[in-house]
């Protein structure tokens, strides 16, 4: 049987946590567990999140545990993001699915933690701990605390960020995996390549392989094909209904071909 | 079992019912409010059957927990007609027969109703982008499509 706790304060509901407890933000995934009788038995909710929580400090962009994703949709300075933001579900789950949310979505949802993992972003818990990277987060989900906030900095050229989701039903379907890319240049050579997939593991998964075929280079028609190339190095996509193990594995180096490309025009 | 007291405006008018712990607002509105019509398609968030509008925002009520409305305004298909007179959007449903089973029907006219009223004047693009969180498998989506344009157009008798 479930029964619903209620906080003020994202403070109160994290020292009401615990192993028996899961903690109610958008609902878009835990109501469809509490509805198909697999949810935990306690849920932990805020009387009155805000779904348009967010602020800056400097070039750092600091996204609220309540941020949804129309709410991403309505800020100019994450303009950037809003590619990604506008590829979650449909319209009503964007009005639910908050940002911090999607952290915890497992395969094969999960596509703007895909972009904050290629942002190198960092989770703010609730309390006194200090920021973690999101890389945590997907190293084990179960033990995570409750987040207030996720932050990154901006990109100094919002063009180094880049981002393809590909799906078979458009403009509102699942992944069959979607790419995250932010490649900072000096001087023309890429610095802090950061590659990151999504739907090609249980949780979203950098490309190695592309990182390091494409650092220190200039984003050309020969480093892209090399990064294609090493794409999927170590990599190990799962089958489902939406496309097989193999047809990832296949599809990968393609998008992300065509992803650097768009990105190598500007 | 302890039960909630929720209090809340469906369509314009003050309702109170007590809801089930865990319990979504599509079952509470169907089961303990009366208003049938928001559908149960699939309760997992996938067809849009059950959409209601919260605070103007449409969200799918089969994954929104009903003590989470507690002082919100809720609309819901039930709401779009004034007695005899239908909103110009169910009249051109029927004009153009945007509607044949009807199961998808009350979720597709809140969701082309929030996009008028956020933009009276949506491009084709925009009312395809709109009603993509709800499923239709009897007509297709063309004559849904028309049917919205038409109002928006004002091609529709209003």
């Amino acid at each position: 049987m479930t029964t619903v706790e209620t906080y003020a304060t994202l403070d109160d509901a994290a020292r009401a946590m615990g192993s028996d407890a899961a903690y109610l933000a958008g609902g878009t995934l835990l109501m469809r567990a509490v509805n198909e009788g697999n949810a935990p038995d306690r849920l932990v909710r805020l009387n009155n999140p805000n779904p348009k929580e967010f602020r800056s400090s400097g070039d750092k962009l600091i996204l609220g545990a309540g941020l949804t994703m129309a709410g991403v949709l309505s800020l100019r300075e994450l303009d950037f993001l809003h590619p990604v933001a506008r590829v979650i579900g449909g319209p009503q789950i964007r009005n639910m699915a908050t940002v911090v949310g999607n952290l915890f979505a497992e395969h094969p949802y999960g596509d703007f933690a895909t972009a904050l993992l290629a942002l190198g972003a960092q989770v703010v818990p609730v309390g006194q701990g200090s920021p973690r990277p999101v890389e945590d987060i997907f190293r084990d989900r179960s033990r995570v605390g409750l987040i207030s906030s996720v932050e990154f900095h901006r990109p100094r050229d919002p063009r180094a960020f880049g981002f393809l989701k590909v799906s078979r039903v458009k403009p509102k379907g699942v992944s069959v995996l979607s790419i995250a890319a932010l490649l900072p240049r000096e001087g023309g050579r890429i610095r802090g390549a950061r590659i990151a997939f999504g739907a090609m593991g249980a949780t979203p998964l950098r490309s190695a392989g592309a990182e390091r075929a494409l650092e220190g280079q200039s984003l050309d028609a020969t480093s892209i094909d090399r990064a294609a190339a090493a794409a999927i190095e170590g990599l190990d996509p799962p089958t489902d209904q939406i496309a097989s193990a193999w047809y990832r594995r296949e599809v990968a180096g393609v998008h992300l071909k065509r992803l650097l490309t768009g990105m190598e025009r500007i | 079992m302890a039960r909630t007291p929720v209090t809340f405006n469906l369509n314009g008018s003050p309702k109170a019912a007590f809801a089930n712990p865990g319990q979504n607002l599509l079952d509470f509105l169907r089961r303990d409010v009366g208003d049938l019509t928001p559908k149960f398609g699939c309760g997992q968030g996938t067809c849009g059957a059950c959409t209601v509008t919260i605070n103007g925002q449409t969200q799918l009520a089969c994954l929104v927990l009903a003590e989470a409305v507690n002082g919100q305004d809720v609309r819901t298909a039930g709401g779009l007609g004034q007695g005899a007179t239908l909103d110009p959007l169910q009249e051109s449903f029927m004009d153009h027969f945007a509607a044949q089973c009807g199961y998808c029907t009350p979720g597709m006219l809140v969701s082309a109703r929030a996009l008028l009223d956020q933009n009276p004047r949506p491009t084709r693009d925009e009312v395809i982008e709109a009603i993509s969180g709800n499923l239709c498998r009897c007509t297709g989506y063309e004559p849904i499509i028309t049917a919205i344009l038409a109002v928006a157009e004002g091609r529709e008798r209003a």
